[in-house]
């Protein structure tokens, strides 16, 4: 069965990997596009066709939607998979990708660009009956308004932008003079950034865990959950360990919580593969907190516990077949822990680009998603993260034992790793006892200091 | 007796001259700096690192252009100092 005869991959590093290893399998063909820094990646190299779209800054490769259309147009590509980041997110992209007859592998342009403003996808939320975090899902024009609005929610708030994201345009803000201070900067930079200056406000949780649950659905009406990832271990507003299922659900919570998401999905019609992100309060109480409408950098975990091939269900989806799969047949066993390897410095995270001089993996057992290999050459232009360590086991402990075994088998000279940082997590007792929260890194940081 | 001193960059990216395309540049060439004055920002694998002035004196010259790709330890300014 293949779905697509050649898919282009609007993409590069360990996702482009990922993409083609499933293709390879289905008898698909792939085209790689690639910028200057990339000439030599492997991503580049593994591919059936490689097309070069440009200088290695993204903006003037990777992002650029004429030169990707154009490679898969000289390709003959009939389908575009955009990864995550870059345009996966981006509905212009889609919108072309469908005018010029090549399908996109996501949802609709629509709604990727509902999801996409904040307010909107609470507001749509909100009617499925989705809890979303207590707040104001108006545009806040005025500053006189925003106090007003923040004295009826009550302080700690976060001042946020709509069109934001990863971490981006959000101020806490714990009373008026806060809020005072800082409305206009955050609504200007909302503009400068995102193009788009809507602000609104939101209860502040404090000691937060982060939550997602995975979703498919067809274009016939079909939508399940794959189970919730937890994902609270970050640095910066970014993820660096994930797990499937989360310690801190019981079967009731789970159970409730993938239902609801559900819900919220078919409410907007949503296709193919999506991630409904949700905040926990420490009293088990969870909130709506954004869409990512495309595939997940930690979606391996999932695999692992439900063992379906995610890139797979997305092509099935795009190509118009029924998800064939119902709530029942997908099915949870044992656990999965991802942890991302980053080029950057374990305690101050700034970047390590350089050449990689010597990379022994390990061989246990265990899933190695990496976009390098040895002698590859770490470019300063993207991403950090140069690769993804997953594990698989009957439970929990079992499982971090795996990972805490690899992490030692794992040799990377010639730029920094937060390899060390990884090592010290999963050994840790709070890790260990499942007893974290967003807070977690920086809290373990400011004990070392003390 | 004035010396010209070199303003390297430690890290390797993207230089750029301003803070953000709508805003004007740090400085320009012939303006006054003090030691420890933002002369441009490098991205680096989505972050950005500032780059500052180790001297205080007059900025002579840029030795890249705004968005230029850098080496690590690439000359980017120098500063004559009196």
């Amino acid at each position: 069965m293949t779905y697509f005869n050649k898919v282009l991959i609007a993409n590069r590093g360990e996702i482009a990997r990922r993409i083609m290893r499933t293709c390879k399998k289905l008898g698909i063909q792939t085209v790689a596009v690639y910028s200057d820094a990339d000439q030599e990646a492997p991503f580049v190299k593994e591919a059936s066709e490689a097309v070069h779209i440009g200088p290695s800054q993204a903006k003037k490769s990777y992002l650029q939607v004429d030169k990707v259309l154009q490679a898969a147009k000289e390709t003959n590509a009939d389908a575009i998979h955009p990864g995550y980041g870059f345009l996966s997110e981006n509905e212009g992209f889609a919108r072309r990708c469908t005018e010029e007859g090549i399908t996109f592998i996501g949802p609709t342009p629509e709604v990727i660009s509902l999801m996409g403003s904040k307010i909107e996808a609470r507001k749509q939320m909100e009617k499925a009956g989705v809890p979303v975090v207590p707040g104001w899902s108006g545009n806040i024009e005025t500053v006189e308004e925003a106090l007003r609005i923040a004295d009826e929610l009550t302080y700690p708030l976060m001042l946020k932008a709509s069109a934001g994201g990863g971490g981006i345009g959000m101020e806490l803000v714990r009373n008026a003079e806060e809020l005072e201070k800082v409305f206009s900067s955050t609504k200007q930079k909302a503009d400068s950034f995102f193009g788009d200056g809507t602000v609104f406000l939101e209860k502040w949780i404090e000691n937060p865990r982060h939550i997602e649950v995975q979703v498919a659905c067809d274009e016939h009406g079909n939508a399940v959950h794959l189970f919730e990832r937890e994902c609270s271990i970050q640095r910066r507003n970014q993820k660096i360990v994930e797990e499937s299922p989360s310690p801190f659900l019981d079967e009731k919570v789970r159970k409730d919580l993938c239902e609801t998401a559900v819900r919220g999905v078919c409410n907007i019609n949503y296709t193919n593969v999506g991630t409904m992100e949700f905040i926990f309060d420490e009293h088990q109480n969870y909130y709506f907190l954004e869409m990512n409408t495309r595939l997940q950098v930690e979606h391996p975990v999932t695999e692992e516990i439900t063992g379906l091939d995610l890139v797979e269900l997305q092509l099935k989806i795009a190509s118009g077949e029924k998800l064939g799969l119902t709530q029942k047949d997908i099915q949870k066993s044992g656990h999965s822990i991802e942890v991302r390897l980053y080029a950057e410095d374990p305690n101050t995270f700034f970047p390590s680009p350089g050449t990689i001089q010597k990379l022994d993996v390990p061989t246990d057992g265990v899933r190695l998603d990496f976009a390098v290999e040895e002698g590859s050459t770490v470019s300063p232009f993207y991403d950090p993260m140069i690769g993804k360590i997953i594990a698989f086991d009957v439970n929990r402990n079992a499982v971090i034992e795996k990972m805490d075994n690899a992490l030692r088998g794992l040799k990377v000279e010639g730029i920094t790793t937060n390899l060390e940082l990884l090592e010290d997590i999963v050994i840790d007792e709070d890790f260990k006892n499942g007893n974290f929260t967003t807070k977690f890194v920086e809290n373990r940081a400011a004990k070392q200091k003390a | 007796m004035a010396e010209k001193t070199p303003v390297v960059s430690p890290i390797p990216g993207v230089f750029y001259r301003r803070e953000s395309p709508d805003k004007d540049v740090y400085v320009n060439e012939g303006d006054e700096v003090k030691e420890g004055d933002v002369i441009g920002l490098v991205e680096v694998m989505k972050n950005f690192h500032e780059v500052t002035s180790t001297e205080s004196g007059v900025v002579v010259s840029f030795s890249v252009e705004n968005e230029a790709i850098i080496e690590a330890g690439q000359k980017v300014a120098i500063i004559e100092t009196k």
